[in-house]
């Protein structure tokens, strides 16, 4: 516990606050500054400094157990209350570093895609879109919630729609993205509105317990729920939801995309555990209903054909945002399964893929950031022309599948061996075809750059044109890290276990 | 709607909006002060800082209507609206960090003044500042934005 003597005790106690206020008023900061150069150094700062404060608050959150933050110095159930505790703290530890990650990687890449005078609103844009998504992972409310929700939403709308300077049909991804965001945040606010209504409160442990005593409530809960699942099942991009996700990582700008998909559904997925298990109780029949037949449904039903959807994309980076929606799907039928076991194993996956996709994603950016690669056709020959860049996408890559020694295969496994527990022999048959599935459209991608020479351009082979060190960095730190998961699990299993322990009334 | 340059084409030479603009010009301070009153009162009973931002916004959007959009903006600069909407957002996260500084929790108000009452009088009236200033030019960069194609900041402006 060295580490934590270093660390003031304000930023122990106040962290959770800290955490949203510092981006949120560097946001504004940043919005104004005239130097594109400064708004990243102030970015840059900002991250590290949140890294380092998500960093403490989780070694402290182990240590101490859940800790509640009265805002304002008002006591909950009447004021706001930010709470730390196992489920959320690895969250915030992941955004809070993905944005580290995808800040330094910014630098290199907002200079090929964002124009001169863009680029301070896009730091101070990305700076509010982590401010929201921190927020809506400390808060303790479920209408404080909605309000980072949408923060973090309308903050990544202008981001994704930023790739319009590379590619036009960034605007209406990110109108697409727009529309159905917002249904799906109208949604959750109508559901919080009828919950609300049950139980005369916003905090979601009085919620909690107001429930148990109404045993799980009349029929105004249900459709309570009915709306608060169906609205994160869009913003999760659960499998028929999912329309705006493609279009919307496949067109925004590289780091935004990366950042996305390594946070922004995993947050909502956060959301949906924090409700069907914390919030409700799978004890009452409709939530136990909604998790056997809904989400593991549509989570199954997602995983297969959005793996094959994403066999027959041209564009790599559709393809790997199919991939996306796929692996939402397992981490959905773990915690359909409502086992200890099972919900560790998505949580677990919750925390790997974002790790994976978002060094996938990196990758694929800094391919398109030397050649202007987007298409699987144009992978021919990488193996020599960026060595290093395919390198962490073939790490990176064979993860995704599950192959051993990597964090995929760690996850995956939890995964099998927790639905063979339960008895869904039929889910290990799926989780090991949808694996095929997925070797198959990485393994298409890596035959093409390493068993094909590169292409002539005018007669002369293409050169070797490795990524800038400022994109290599980050993507190898990803990489390794999903390696070292891989081979050394045991933290992040902890981490995963202690989290469905608090949520299923286990630990 | 109306251009005050252009009033020649008019057959009996004199402006038909003539109305509109003496009692415009009479209610759009009205309006201002009616907004400040909106604010201040806020504290004791219905209104705040949104509400008076809604209502000093729509004395400019008036102004705009009647008087044209190219004159609103001469009142108005578009350039103040990126800065004003900074300021409102800082004045309220700047309560926070004062709070922070004081040794309360975030926006805790009890903390600036000895009194907790008074504090939290102080605290509120901060913010609603905040509120107040990010609101207004928020809701006339919306009007401005609506009422011109063209992007109000110009490309040297950011």
């Amino acid at each position: 516990m060295s580490f934590l003597e270093l660390i003031p005790d304000w930023l122990l106690i106040h962290g959770p606050a800290f955490l949203m206020a510092l981006p949120l008023i560097m946001a504004a900061i940043t919005a104004i500054l005239p130097n594109k150069r400064v708004a990243w150094a102030s970015t840059f700062i900002v991250t590290a400094i949140l890294t380092l404060t998500a960093f403490s608050i989780a070694l402290y959150n182990a240590e101490v157990g859940s800790t509640l933050y009265k805002m304002g110095g008002w006591a909950p159930p009447h004021g706001i209350s930010l709470v730390i505790d196992a489920l959320n703290a690895p969250v915030i530890v992941l955004i809070a570093v993905m944005a580290f990650i995808t800040v330094i990687y910014a630098m290199p890449a907002t200079i090929a895609e964002i124009k001169p005078n863009k680029r301070a609103p896009f730091y101070a844009a990305f700076l509010l879109s982590i401010a929201g998504l921190l927020g809506m992972v400390v808060s303790g409310d479920a209408f404080n919630v909605f309000v980072f929700l949408e923060v973090s939403s309308i903050s990544t709308y202008v981001l994704v729609a930023m790739g319009a300077a590379r590619d036009r049909r960034a605007l209406s991804a990110a109108y697409n993205y727009l529309i159905l965001g917002s249904i799906g945040a109208t949604f959750f606010v109508i559901g919080v509105g009828f919950l609300y209504m049950e139980t005369g409160t916003l905090n979601m442990a009085d919620m909690a317990r107001i429930l148990a005593d109404m045993d799980g409530g009349s029929r105004v809960s249900k459709i309570a729920f009915g709306f608060i699942v169906i609205g994160l099942g869009l913003k999760l991009a659960m499998f028929p939801l999912h329309a705006w996700l493609p279009g919307a990582y496949a067109y925004a700008p590289t780091p935004v995309t990366a950042f996305l998909a390594s946070t922004a559904t995993k947050a909502a997925l956060y959301l949906l555990l924090r409700f069907t298990f914390f919030v409700f109780d799978p004890s009452y029949t409709y939530v136990a209903d909604v998790l056997m037949f809904v989400l593991v449904g549509l989570g199954v039903i997602g995983m297969l054909f959005a793996s094959l959807q994403a066999i027959f994309q041209t564009d790599v980076r559709r393809m790997l945002a199919f991939s996306s929606v796929a692996q939402v799907g397992y981490m959905l039928l773990g915690v359909g399964i409502a086992t200890t076991a099972s919900v560790a194993a998505g949580y677990l996956h919750l925390l790997n893929h974002a790790v994976i996709k978002g060094g996938l994603f990196l990758a694929l950016g800094a391919m398109w950031y030397r050649f202007g690669i987007t298409r699987t056709q144009d992978f021919q020959g990488l193996g020599q022309t960026m060595p290093w860049t395919m390198g962490a996408f073939t790490i990176l890559g064979l993860s995704l599948v599950g192959v051993p020694f990597t964090a995929g295969f760690v996850s995956k496994i939890n995964l099998a061996e927790a639905a063979a527990d339960a008895g869904w022999w039929w889910a290990v048959g799926i989780i090991m075809l949808t694996s095929i599935l997925a070797l198959i459209y990485i393994g298409r991608v890596l035959l093409m750059a390493y068993f094909q020479s590169p292409p002539e351009v005018n007669g002369n082979v293409v050169d070797r044109n490795e990524a800038p060190l400022m994109m290599l960095f980050p993507m190898w730190v990803l990489a390794i890290a999903s390696v070292v998961i891989g081979v050394e699990a045991g933290v992040m299993v902890d981490a995963a276990t202690r989290a469905a322990e608090l949520l299923l009334g286990t630990g | 709607m109306s251009d005050p340059q252009n009033t020649s084409d008019n057959p009996l030479g004199r402006d038909p909006h003539v109305l509109l603009r003496v009692i415009s010009k009479f209610l759009i301070p009205l309006i201002a002060l009616f907004a400040f009153y909106v604010q201040f009162h806020g504290d004791y009973g219905p209104g705040g800082g949104f509400q008076a931002g809604v209502i000093l916004a729509a004395s400019v959007i008036l102004y705009a209507l009647v008087f044209g959009l190219a004159e609103a903006k001469r009142a108005f600069p578009p350039r103040l609206i990126r800065y004003g909407m900074t300021l409102g957002v800082l004045l309220y996260g700047g309560t926070g960090v004062v709070n922070f500084i004081l040794g309360g929790e975030f926006l805790n108000y009890s903390t600036l003044a000895s009194d907790a009452a008074t504090g939290q009088h102080y605290g509120i009236l901060a913010i609603e500042l905040g509120v107040l200033t990010t609101v207004t030019t928020v809701m006339i960069a919306i009007f401005y934005a609506f009422g011109s194609r063209q992007p109000e900041t110009s490309d040297e402006d950011w």
